[in-house]
């Protein structure tokens, strides 16, 4: 089975992370009080990038976190098979920090209201601000992400596959059909 | 984007003891208490994954620790607790377990965590109940969450338990714990070694794959990388089991001089509550060597695991 279409090759991946970055410079007027935390999975090798380039951009080093969502999901009691819990490191004070939360995806809104909901019980940030890679719509709360590489709209028959060279040895974004990946 | 899920075969419905249960799946409740264990150490030791859900602990037999633990554990992941105390229940007015079970089934119960001095009486709730049954202690059968967190000690010392050798000393005659760490360590890939006097020491257990017994402590403890202390339980001994408590402590006690014995970076264990200076030594329960308040604060975690694993996600 083929992907429908590509959607980010890895230029574009790089070139959408460094207008993040950017962004996130300007809108905090520099970075002197920010923290990155990703989400598993993928949002972790996002926010070591994201935290990279700022560090690059405004040579200060930026304290970065992992975040693990599964014991704050909504759906704990309806999913088929119990889900794995992964680790959450966050080895810095959060209370002190403005927080950018970073994931590769934004749909539902449900992930980002359990990471929001984590975060919080791990101390009280200054400020929570949300970076995503892709945001293909389709929300069931009402929460939109601050910082997005791709806006893209999507049909909800159709699968957003983000791949890394962390995680899947190679930088791209695709569109699937659900069928051709069940 | 969401979490992965578990893809292995169906899991085990209770924890009644280890028969069911794979190396896998015991493995994935040590990894998770890792986590439970982060969970404790947060200003908020709280998390919301059994909201919502009602857990009874129902002990028909004295416990302090163990039930304090579960329902600490079942708190911290944001279930119910509803507390049954035999003693001051219509079980004391002769009500049967079956009857007991029927009647807390009408509260909505979710799971049961139940200890009971007779062996099976967990199996027998879970037959009753249809919801899931944690084994809290049965008779001298079975203490599961006793021996996972003993495991996760050892564990957490050594990295692995593959390979490591546990000697465990004492009454194992009258000993659940015993009982269920020699079904759980071995299939977790560490050897067991059971001591005590002949008189304490049943036979059968000798047959358990990974297990051998000996009378001779320092034999025992040559080599292990933990050795476990066994509470003597003198309220279920009616005699004729030991000589005297005096010659049962110059023998069997663990002590500094038999940890001699034992690797240099032997750890000391107690499922407490001890008996100080009979069968363990003031120095070795809270010398360096020892994990014992270790072992009640991984077993809070391994308890908030296990209801993960029993109450999370649809069967």
């Amino acid at each position: 089975m083929a992907p429908k279409a590509t959607i980010l090759s890895a230029d574009e991946i790089r070139r959408g992370l460094t207008r993040i970055a950017h962004e996130i410079v300007e809108r905090n007027k520099g970075a002197h009080d920010l923290a990155i935390i990703g989400v598993h999975t993928r949002g972790i090798p996002i926010a070591a990038r994201l935290a990279a380039k700022l560090s690059e951009l405004e040579g200060v080093e930026i304290p970065t976190g992992m975040l693990d969502i599964t014991l704050y999901r909504d759906d704990l009691s309806e999913v088929a098979h119990q889900p794995i819990i992964r680790e959450t490191h966050v080895p810095f004070d959060i209370a002190r920090r403005r927080v950018i939360l970073v994931d590769d995806v934004l749909y539902t809104g449900r992930t980002v209201r359990a990471a929001l909901d984590a975060l919080i019980d791990l101390g009280r940030p200054l400020g929570i601000q949300l970076a995503v890679l892709i945001d293909r719509g389709h929300r069931e709360l009402p929460i939109r992400a601050d910082y997005v590489g791709k806006n893209l709209p999507t049909a909800k028959s159709e699968v957003v596959k983000v791949k890394l060279q962390e995680t899947d040895g190679v930088d791209i974004v695709e569109l699937w059909d659900l069928e051709d990946v069940k | 984007m969401s979490a992965a899920t578990t893809t292995t075969s169906a899991r085990p419905r209770h924890l009644l003891d280890f028969t069911e249960w794979s190396p896998e799946r015991l493995n994935a409740i040590l990894d998770n208490a890792d986590t439970m264990l982060q969970v404790l150490d947060r200003p908020v030791k709280k998390v919301p994954a059994l909201q919502g859900m009602t857990v009874c602990t129902a002990f028909f037999e004295s416990s302090t620790r163990t039930r304090t633990s579960f329902e600490l554990a079942a708190r911290r992941m944001s279930a119910d607790v509803m507390t049954f105390a035999a003693g001051a229940s219509s079980a004391s007015k002769g009500e049967s377990l079956r009857d007991t079970v029927e009647v807390l089934t009408q509260y909505k119960v979710d799971a049961y965590i139940v200890r009971h001095h007779a062996a099976g009486a967990a199996h027998l709730v879970a037959r009753y109940s249809g919801k899931p049954v944690i084994n809290a202690g049965d008779g001298r059968r079975a203490h599961p969450t006793q021996a996972l967190l003993d495991a996760y000690t050892i564990r957490q010392e050594f990295g692995s338990l593959e390979g490591k050798t546990v000697a465990i000393l004492g009454d194992v005659r009258h000993s659940r714990v015993a009982r269920s760490n020699a079904e759980l360590l071995p299939k977790l890939g560490a050897k067991v070694v059971l001591c005590g006097p002949a008189t304490l020491l049943p036979a059968e257990l000798g047959t358990l794959p990974g297990v051998t017994l000996t009378s001779d402590p320092q034999a025992a403890v040559r080599g292990a990388h933990a050795v476990m202390a066994l509470r003597l339980q003198q309220e279920r001994m009616g005699g004729g089991f030991l000589g005297s408590l005096q010659e049962y402590a110059d023998t069997y006690q663990v002590n500094e001089g038999l940890m001699q014995e034992a690797e240099s970076g032997a750890i000391v264990l107690h499922p407490g509550p001890m008996n100080r200076d009979v069968e363990i030594s003031h120095e070795a329960a809270d010398g360096p060597r020892s994990r014992i308040l270790k072992q009640v604060e991984n077993g809070q975690a391994i308890r908030m695991s296990v209801l993960y694993h029993l109450l999370v996600g649809r069967e």
